[in-house]
């Protein structure tokens, strides 16, 4: 039997009530993770005849004796020809519950760059292990990756149980050997499912082949675990983008800060505080397309007018008086470099956090992580391509922040090379 | 309870993209092809930038080869939103000598127009480009970044595209480069459907139900027109048809159907076993033929 309701999926009304899940896959290519999701795609009815008809033309010319559903996710001929994924794609499937992005990335130890990349807008990480190797080197890092990124939710997936013969002694090791490791880390929220993704084994449907497993399916797991509290309702962080002036006759003296709440709840006749100026106000009102809204949470994009006519600009950030985030010019970050060129100790990057942008001088590097061990290593630090370290920076005016751990949006920045204008690091404040 | 419905996000997403790229950017445009993905965008454009109006122009890179339905749809939208219209055309590539018409039994502008596009973008120094496409449509578009870098030939390079993290959008540039920008990278054809849907935007007559005389060819039907040649043994006949995507006459694929109400179409949509781009002759002649019009510079 399927979970998936056809008839149910696409009524407008419950459409519209549908929530929206994002989340990373990890894995090698041998770990079946492309098959994965091929299956959950192939499942939930997400895949058309004419991409299957691709598929099966391929595996055929290939000479495989099935369908091979990991066909679906390698996008690029560049990967076709190697046979692996060398880059974050983007996959999309629906059921009556909730839609799924999924930022599907490889698992290699030089694609930790892309791993870094897909994790930063996921709720939720996927990380696959092979039953029969059990948690190897790159689970950890995986986990790590998962962990640093502060994802919230890991859903362990032990793969190939058909090849164990379904052992549950086999998925009782691995998992215990994951909680080992896992105490170490950030993740409140950890899951472990004993799947066949090649038979489909609990993925969508509960195996029959696993009576011992009494907890959810992939699927049941993934539309289910609870996201409502994973955007922080605490701290007011209004970045202001572009500032809306009609300059019309209907509108004359408009001024409207555009921008999307980073955190917190905004109301009409909130006391504000802009940043950097230190100037307050109050709320007029918050403008919609016309509409007036009573409030405004994360992540929305809205207008807000204020009751002054003060100076604000794009870069500017509105908050409340009485819970401000920190302003520094001396920033701590964990990094993560994603560039084949090195980065240059004192070297000068441009930073982008928020909708601000400012040049910086990376003062020290602390340590490098390694990533399997979770060693600091103070001897070698040297950063670069896949590399994950703690450094300091100074930047040429404040940056108004949270830590990531707060608060992913105001805790994070892109670091960017100058002279090629490529995004080159990836940072977390501390 | 502060919980943003997918749709509300993803609605979210795409403004605060088009509000990130008029703010990085000098001379934005958004490319209207009357389809209903980029007819999606100008709602969107209009919601980012209320009370103003849409600060870019919409540019459209037109064949020649159009459903007359869908021109009459552009000029009308246009004048309602108080939108600037900016035309490229194909032919005049043509005349010029810089675009070459196909030879062979079924000729198709649709590779000129990556010329066209970029002749117009280089006329009026546009630095970035706001488009529709979705990373759902196809393979090659499953990896498209929403902030695509362009070299100074608008050429994409699959392999040198800037990672993106967060919601931070790095659009640096050298001289000559730009951006094509893609608000709607996360959204499905379903998402696209529904929002008109729950907004009420109007759309071309085409896509609903309508009688229409249709040439099938290559397991497509395609609409009849003064562009198309009839091979041997083609005829032409007419059905019930509509459209799943508005592109050049001569390469886009109508569909029998009788879904005549957005309702209609979306029953229809949730129950297709096609891709809506099963439907375009140009992505059918090699299974990398997007990967390679993206090289060039296509949309």
């Amino acid at each position: 039997m399927s979970t998936i309701l056809e008839e149910e999926r696409f009524i407008t009304e419950n459409y519209l009530n549908m929530d929206l899940l994002r989340f990373t896959t990890a894995g090698s290519v041998d770990d079946g993770k492309s098959t994965l999701i091929g299956r959950l795609l192939y499942d939930s009815k997400s895949i058309f005849a004419d991409q299957l008809e691709a598929i099966e033309k391929t595996s055929e010319n290939k000479g495989y004796g099935y369908v091979n559903l990991a066909l679906l996710t390698d996008g690029l001929r560049a990967e076709r020809e190697q046979g692996i994924t060398i880059d974050v794609a983007y996959r999309y499937f629906a059921t009556p519950k909730r839609k799924f992005i999924i930022a599907d990335t490889p698992g290699h130890i030089q694609y930790t760059r892309n791993m870094v990349t897909g994790a930063s807008t996921a709720n939720l990480t996927i990380i696959l292990i092979d039953a029969r190797h059990g948690v190897v080197e790159q689970s950890r890092r995986h986990a790590f990756i998962a962990s640093l990124l502060q994802i919230k939710h890991l859903v362990v997936c032990i793969n190939k149980m058909d090849l164990v013969n379904y052992s549950q002694e086999v998925f009782e090791t691995i998992k215990k050997d994951f909680e080992g490791f896992s105490t170490k880390l950030e993740v409140p929220d950890i899951h472990y499912i004993p799947i066949s993704a090649l038979n489909g084994d609990n993925v969508v449907d509960k195996s029959d082949n696993m009576d011992w497993y009494k907890g959810a399916t992939l699927l049941y797991t993934l539309e289910n675990v609870h996201i409502a509290s994973d955007h922080n309702l605490i701290d007011a962080r209004f970045p202001v983008q572009y500032v809306v002036r009609p300059m019309n006759d209907e509108f004359h003296d408009y001024r409207g800060f555009a921008g999307k709440v980073e955190a917190g709840i905004f109301k009409p006749g909130d006391e504000v505080i802009a940043l950097p100026s230190g100037f307050s106000s109050k709320i007029k009102s918050i403008d919609f397309f016309g509409e007036q809204l009573n409030e405004a949470f994360p992540p929305m994009s809205v207008t807000l007018t204020l009751e002054d006519n003060i100076d604000i600009s794009r870069g500017d950030m509105l908050v409340k008086a009485n819970n401000q985030p920190e302003i520094s010019q001396d920033i701590e970050l964990m990094v993560c470099w994603l560039n084949e060129k090195k980065m240059i100790p004192n070297g000068k990057y441009v930073i982008k956090h928020t909708t601000k942008e400012v040049r910086c001088m990376i003062k020290e590097v602390r340590y490098k992580v390694d990533i399997n061990t979770l060693h600091k290593n103070e001897e070698d630090k040297s950063i670069g391509l896949n590399d994950i370290g703690r450094i300091l920076i100074r930047t040429t005016l404040p940056l108004f922040f949270d830590s990531y751990k707060k608060n992913r949006t105001t805790g994070s920045v892109i670091i960017i090379d100058e002279f090629t204008n490529e995004t080159v690091g990836a940072g977390m404040i501390i | 309870m502060y919980n943003l419905t997918h749709l509300k996000q993803l609605e979210a997403e795409a403004i605060h993209i088009m509000r990130e790229v008029v703010a990085q950017f000098e001379n934005p445009a958004l490319l209207f092809s009357g389809g209903k993905d980029s007819i999606c965008l100008v709602k969107l454009a209009e919601k980012a930038f209320w009370p103003s109006k849409i600060p870019f122009p919409l540019v459209h890179i037109d064949t020649g080869h159009n459903f007359p339905e869908a021109i009459q749809y552009r000029d009308e939208l246009v004048a309602r939103i108080g939108a600037k219209l900016i035309v490229g055309n194909v032919q005049d590539s043509i005349d010029k000598g810089t675009a070459v018409e196909e030879k062979g039994p079924n000729p198709s502008r649709n590779g000129l127009q990556t010329i066209t596009l970029l002749e117009t973008i280089e006329k009026y120094k546009f630095d970035a480009c706001f488009g529709g496409a979705r990373r759902d449509e196809e393979k090659a578009r499953a990896k498209e970044r929403f902030f695509s870098h362009r070299d100074e030939f608008g050429q994409w390079d699959p392999k040198n595209q800037r990672p993106e993290l967060w919601n931070l959008y790095n659009g640096k540039k050298a001289k000559g480069e730009h951006f094509r920008v893609f608000p709607i990278s996360n959204w499905t054809e379903m998402d696209v459907w529904q929002y008109i849907a729950a907004e009420q935007i109007p759309i071309p007559s085409i896509y609903f139900s309508h009688e229409r005389e249709i040439v099938e060819r290559d397991n497509m039907l395609l609409a009849n027109s003064p562009f198309i040649t009839l091979g041997k043994g083609e005829q032409v006949e007419k059905r019930i048809v509509r459209c799943r995507t508005v592109g050049d006459m001569t390469c886009t694929g109508v569909v029998e159907s009788t879904a005549s109400t957005l309702d209609e179409i979306i029953q229809e949509v949730s129950s297709a076993r096609v891709t809506e781009r099963g439907g375009r002759a140009d992505d059918k002649r090699s299974e990398a033929a997007m990967e390679d019009r993206k090289k060039q510079g296509y949309f």
